[in-house]
């Protein structure tokens, strides 16, 4: 069985053409089981950034070129931009993309997702189930033995970062958002999921009373107003202090011109972060996480010649049970034809008999065996198996 | 056979020391070969600790020494706690190195050998020495937490680029976590006092410098939950005050051993 993947992804399309080659689930679940004829198998993987087909076939140039047609007749100029590759190559490319390595940002979580939904999906036999189960373990392994996917890639993301590594937990934590605007809501949607509740959205209109108030009972502060000038002072902070009995106020600024007093950060038990602040976090963790994928490339090719080794077995094992029923065959006959001879001995004896010969077969047909595994996993194992079922005649029996 | 124990416990426990060491420089395999280092090091040492109660008539760690002994088991015990955990490794570099030396200080003074025995009941021995060891144990690891606390809080305070590569409690657990566990060590380190003074008022006896040092200790731990619950401390003040309550806590076992324990 040939492994064969055929798709575009980021690195070769952009978004005007990967979005008309971008299938909803259905029509993933479709198209796989369209190309799945015979003892084909299929998987489609489509996400925002990648849309791939994964075929195991006996015939696998046949199946990429069903695999191509396919893509282009949802998208004909897409053609150009596919990426052919096969057995190998194919597995190291999932493997990779399940571990978040071939994703616009390394490390990403959503793609080990979104690989083990295209296999539920998909129309899978011994090949695409082995590899996709294997991809994920290689996904999961990446996620939890190395630090890549630890860290926030936006600026909302790395606001809510922050606010958990000041409070833990945001379930039940109050953010006050200052400013209505589309920034803003970003970094209060990255707090919301993660449980934090968004008590006051603050416009121009809200009074400074009320703002006063919430300040003595938020955990957070989001600022992305419009104003030319400050919004909220040191002073009005530390006024706020008072009644929060000691409990850390973490407050981020991501308005240019700045909204919040910068002496603010001066205060005790408050937290403030500005869009540079937000952004050179946002930088280093990039910077990390490309530190983190050359560890998580190591666990990728470990895991991915684990499954060639397999792969590559499936070409030799056909010939080597041939082999082994073909050497049992022979062994049953000629006892059966010195049976004259044996039936003097007693049930022991002719116990013994048969454990000598069992014995002398496997031991013939152990390094054999061993060899042919050998080269299937240096890629000459068709040749060898070939060669097995010349030399020792099998299959023959069946042709005559 | 205490001897062979002694050893493993502690190459263990420093080898737990050096691991966080180097899991703070970079997180992964030093980090969870230092967590099996304590793990593996408390059982030694709970061995160790088993082969001193079997061997010796009565209660083992009514010395000076013996004490310390016991003392770096609770503190490491309690460190297992939360020590396991991937955000907490960094907490065993405060407290781990603290347990290797202490041991070695214990071993120093015969504290983890077997023989000799105190002419003061058991029951009072483990009423009095094992509940104030106990409130010592916590202090020391609240300490641990509030010290874990002020270093992150600087890096947040500093903006470090990388304050989000750490892996460090959130600072309003550390808060909590500390609190939660003075408040449960000095009711343990009152009922240790209340215990040691019934036996000095019966004796006869009077105040020596370590029940003075142990007194101002229990003042200034009981000062630090007043505050937190009553006058609304947290955070960075109340972890120096933690800090300052675990020098002392340093100053009884360490530096005033000799009178009491006579």
């Amino acid at each position: 069985m040939r492994l064969v993947l055929v798709g575009t992804s980021h690195h070769h399309a952009p978004v005007e053409l990967r979005e008309r080659v971008a299938l909803e689930k259905d029509a993933a679940r479709k198209l796989a089981s369209r190309l799945a004829e015979g003892d084909r198998e299929a998987v489609c993987l489509s996400t925002c950034n990648r849309t791939e087909v994964y075929l195991a076939a006996e015939d696998g140039d046949a199946a990429e070129r069903d695999a191509v047609a396919a893509l282009a007749e949802l998208e004909p100029a897409v053609e150009p931009a596919l990426y052919r590759l096969r057995d190998q190559a194919a597995a190291l490319h999932l493997f990779r993309v399940a571990a978040g390595l071939d994703s616009l940002v390394p490390g990403e979580g959503e793609i080990l997702g979104q690989v083990r939904v295209a296999h539920e999906l998909g129309t899978t036999g011994a090949v695409l189930d082995r590899v996709f189960r294997q991809a994920l373990h290689a996904g999961r392994k990446v996620r939890a033995q190395t630090a890549i996917g630890e860290s926030p890639a936006s600026v909302s993301s790395a606001a809510a970062a922050l606010a958990a590594q000041v409070f833990g937990e945001l379930d039940g934590r109050r953010v006050l958002l200052l400013g209505a605007g589309e920034v803003g809501e970003q970094a209060a949607r990255s707090l919301s999921q993660r449980g934090a509740e968004i008590v006051l959205v603050a416009n121009s209109k809200t009074g400074r009373d009320e703002i006063e108030a919430a300040l003595g009972s938020v955990d957070v502060v989001v600022a992305a107003t419009s104003a030319p000038e400050l919004v909220l002072g040191a002073a009005t902070v530390e006024r706020a202090l008072g009644s929060r009995r000691g409990r850390q106020l973490l407050l981020i600024d991501l308005a240019v011109p700045r909204d919040l007093d910068p002496s603010i950060h001066q205060l005790d038990g408050c937290y403030l972060y500005d869009i540079d602040d937000l952004e050179t976090i946002v930088a280093d963790t990039l910077s990390g996480r490309r530190r983190e994928a050359e560890r998580a490339e190591a666990i990728v090719a470990t895991e991915a010649a684990k499954f060639h080794e397999w792969h590559a077995s499936l070409d030799v094992i056909p010939a080597i049970a041939s082999l082994r029923a073909r050497a049992e065959e022979i062994r049953e006959a000629e006892l059966r034809k010195a049976d004259a001879l044996l039936g003097r001995l007693d049930e022991s004896q002719r116990r013994a008999v048969e454990s000598i010969t069992a014995q002398i077969v496997n031991k013939l047909l152990h390094l054999p065996t061993v060899r042919m595994k050998q080269a299937a996993a240096a890629a000459d194992g068709v040749l060898y198996a070939e060669a097995v079922r010349h030399l020792f005649g099998l299959g023959e029996d069946e042709g005559r | 056979m205490a001897e062979l124990l002694f050893w493993p416990a502690l190459l263990l426990y420093g080898e737990a020391a050096v691991g966080y060491l180097g899991d703070a420089r970079r997180p992964g395999v030093a980090g969870r070969a230092a967590t099996w280092g304590v793990r593996l090091g408390w059982l030694a040492q709970t061995a160790l600790l088993a082969v001193q109660a079997a061997r010796r008539d009565g209660f083992p760690w009514g010395t000076w020494a013996g004490s310390l002994n016991l003392f770096v088991w609770l503190v490491v015990s309690a460190y297992l706690i939360w020590g396991c955990r991937t955000s907490y490794r960094l907490l065993g570099l405060t407290v781990m190195p603290l347990a290797a030396v202490l041991l070695v200080v214990a071993r120093a003074g015969g504290g983890t050998g077997v023989g000799g025995a105190r002419h003061y009941s058991n029951l009072f021995l483990v009423l009095h020495v094992g509940l104030v060891l106990v409130a010592f144990a916590g202090f020391t690891l609240a300490a641990g937490l509030s010290g874990l606390y002020l270093w992150q809080e600087r890096r947040l305070k500093q903006r470090a680029a990388t304050v989000l590569f750490q892996r460090v409690p959130a600072l309003a657990t550390l808060d909590a976590l500390a609190l939660r566990t003075v408040a449960w060590s000095l009711p343990a380190l009152t009922l240790g006092i209340v215990v040691g003074a019934v036996r000095l008022v019966h004796d006869g006896d009077s105040l020596d410098a370590l029940v003075v040092a142990t007194l101002v200790t229990w003042l200034v731990w009981a000062a630090y939950l007043a505050l937190r619950w009553a006058g609304g401390w947290a955070g960075r003040r109340a972890a120096y005050l933690a800090l300052a309550g675990f020098v002392l806590v340093i100053v009884v076992r360490l530096a005033l051993p000799a009178s009491h324990f006579a």
